[in-house]
């Protein structure tokens, strides 16, 4: 794109005459130069800081074949872990999907006092630091905490159990469905909708038939998000869940514990099986984008 | 119309009570704790020196840490936008990395290339520079990512007139493009400096939370919850969350502020 615009300087200024026929070339060299310059430091910084690190861990993970890694996975409490993670990422994600299309309806269609403060609020989760959230909830949700004799009393264990893993990851990855669907049902506007409400269509009807259709990649992408978050969450689910190895232990707070055991395969193994699935999410976040932009061009 | 709005209605409740049983009570628990010793106790908690000290880390790594991200975020940005080379696009996917990997395995693929047994002879474990590190690392995204659609938009023609009439390259960027940029960039700078303040899960392998040394506020408050000093916790939760909302705010203003004045 700008190679062409440099071009385009050359010969405006070549026709403006004086010293511009000698000194165009030199200048498109250094600007050349300037260019490389830049993109050299550009990827160099890239390289040292993202590729190479994670380069890293799947040469040391695979080193000494896959025997090892075979047997890291197969490993009864990495099982366990992974499968936690999942059966979390499966009650928190669809919970923050229904809920942050309902948000994001709420902040774009909706008109009523206080608007703004909701925005705030679903925002919070990004500025409170993951420990805090934890905290937060055993201050809550605790033994000591304002609903512990309430809860104690009717059986209902939050913290160091199931529960308050999935409130701390639904927390965490609040804001992400309702922040992607909210560009998206702006750019829908509300034409269509109301044509549909005048040709007698439900409230239902029209969600079903009209909005949804129109926001699912918005949402697609706010849920490819959540997850990511979800399955990744380490700081409130490390306070909320005890850590107890086989129980509450979740496959990031798996790695952490073989880490400080010294298990450096079980550690690395277990961090490569999430460093894949991060590298699905980038995948399904670039075909989507790509797919968005297809729609919006056609 | 009767059903929908009754559903609406119905919504509504439903979406109240996942707000409050998510964010509002937590929050509220927190606030009261902290506060529950009066003023006094709140001041005695965060004055405590370690606490002074890991907050002030904090506070400062973190500074120094967006500074780095505005500069080379921007960079990779612009190499992004206006350069073409082989293998652009995978670039360009791979900036979302830090938020797609889970921090914790950050931590440990720092320490794989950066820790001790470093196969390029450098290892930062348990220093502050490993905290900076791993900052740069889970904030790469924000700079870059509230750059590029600014810059991406930005008319060429502006800068192509301004060489024209005989601006060195320097003059174009520090008088045309980076005003332009400027807003972008206090955004993405915002958000990483909110992110920085509270990140937890990259820094529990890296640091060795030293206190006075490499313990940050994060791992400070942890540290105090598993000590079940939660009076403490508290006060230094409240002190990080205020942290990271008040430069948030003021750089959120700043940046709409810029946006008004300069275009």
């Amino acid at each position: 794109m700008s190679s062409s615009a440099s071009g385009s300087i050359a010969l405006s200024s070549g026709s403006t005459g004086r010293a511009a026929p000698r000194g165009a070339p030199s200048a498109d060299g250094a600007a050349r130069a300037r260019k490389l310059g830049v993109r050299t430091i550009a990827l160099g910084y890239l390289a040292l800081l993202l590729l190479a690190p994670v380069a890293m861990i799947f040469y040391r993970t695979f080193e000494h074949g896959l025997t090892p890694v075979w047997n890291a996975v197969s490993e009864p409490n990495a099982q366990h872990a992974f499968w936690l993670s999942l059966e979390i990422v499966a009650i928190a994600v669809p919970l923050n999907t229904v809920f942050g299309i309902g948000m994001a309806l709420l902040l774009e269609r909706g008109r009523f006092k206080g608007k703004a403060l909701l925005g705030l609020l679903i925002d919070l989760p990004f500025a409170i630091s993951p420990v805090v959230i934890g905290l937060a909830l055993v201050l809550a949700y605790g033994k000591t905490g304002w609903l512990g004799d309430w809860l104690a009393e009717n059986g209902i264990q939050v913290i160091f159990s199931v529960p308050g893993m999935v409130i701390a990851t639904a927390i965490v990855s609040l804001p992400f469905v309702a922040r992607e669907t909210i560009p998206v049902l702006r750019e829908l506007g509300t034409d269509a909708e109301q044509a549909a409400s005048t040709l007698g269509a439900s409230g239902w009807q029209t969600f079903w038939r009209i909005t949804l259709p129109g926001i699912r990649w918005g949402v697609v992408y706010g849920v490819v998000l959540t997850t990511a978050r979800a399955l990744g969450e380490f700081g409130a689910v490390s306070i909320v869940s005890g850590r107890i190895e086989g129980e509450t232990q979740t496959l990031p707070l798996y790695v952490q514990a073989r880490f400080e055991n010294f298990d450096i395969t079980g550690a690395y193994t277990a961090a490569v099986v999430l460093a894949l699935l991060a590298f699905a999410t980038l995948v399904a976040m670039n075909l989507l984008t790509r797919r968005t932009r297809a729609e919006t061009i056609a | 119309m009767v059903g929908a709005r009754g559903g609406s209605v119905l919504g509504k409740g439903l979406l109240g009570i996942y707000l409050s049983v998510l964010v509002l009570l937590p929050v509220a628990a927190l606030l009261a704790k902290s506060g529950t010793g009066g003023t006094s106790q709140f001041w005695r908690e965060i004055s405590n020196p370690e606490a002074v000290a890991a907050i002030k880390l904090t506070l400062i790594i973190s500074a120094i840490v967006v500074l780095i991200n505005a500069i080379f975020g921007t960079i990779i940005a612009w190499v992004l936008v206006r350069d073409e080379f082989p293998g652009k696009r995978i670039v360009n996917a791979l900036i979302d990395l830090p938020f797609a990997l889970p921090t914790i395995v950050a931590g440990v693929v720092l320490l794989a290339l950066y820790g001790k047994g470093s196969p390029v002879g450098i290892d930062v474990a348990f220093t502050r520079a490993a905290i900076v590190l791993a900052l740069l690392f889970v904030t790469l995204p924000f700079v870059v990512r509230s750059v590029q659609p600014v810059l991406h938009e930005l008319d060429v023609s502006m800068e192509e007139a301004a060489e024209s009439l005989g601006a060195g390259p320097l003059t174009v960027l520090r008088r045309i493009v980076l005003p332009s940029l400027a807003p972008a960039i206090i955004s993405g700078v915002a958000l990483s400096f909110a992110r920085a303040v509270g990140e937890f899960g990259s820094l529990v392998l890296i640091t060795g939370n030293l206190p006075f040394k490499t313990e940050v506020g994060s791992v400070y408050v942890f540290g105090q919850i598993q000590n079940e000093n939660l009076p403490a916790a508290a006060a230094v939760s409240v002190v990080l969350l205020v942290a990271a909302l008040v430069v948030l705010a003021a750089l959120t203003l700043l940046s709409r502020w810029r946006s008004k004045h300069v275009l």
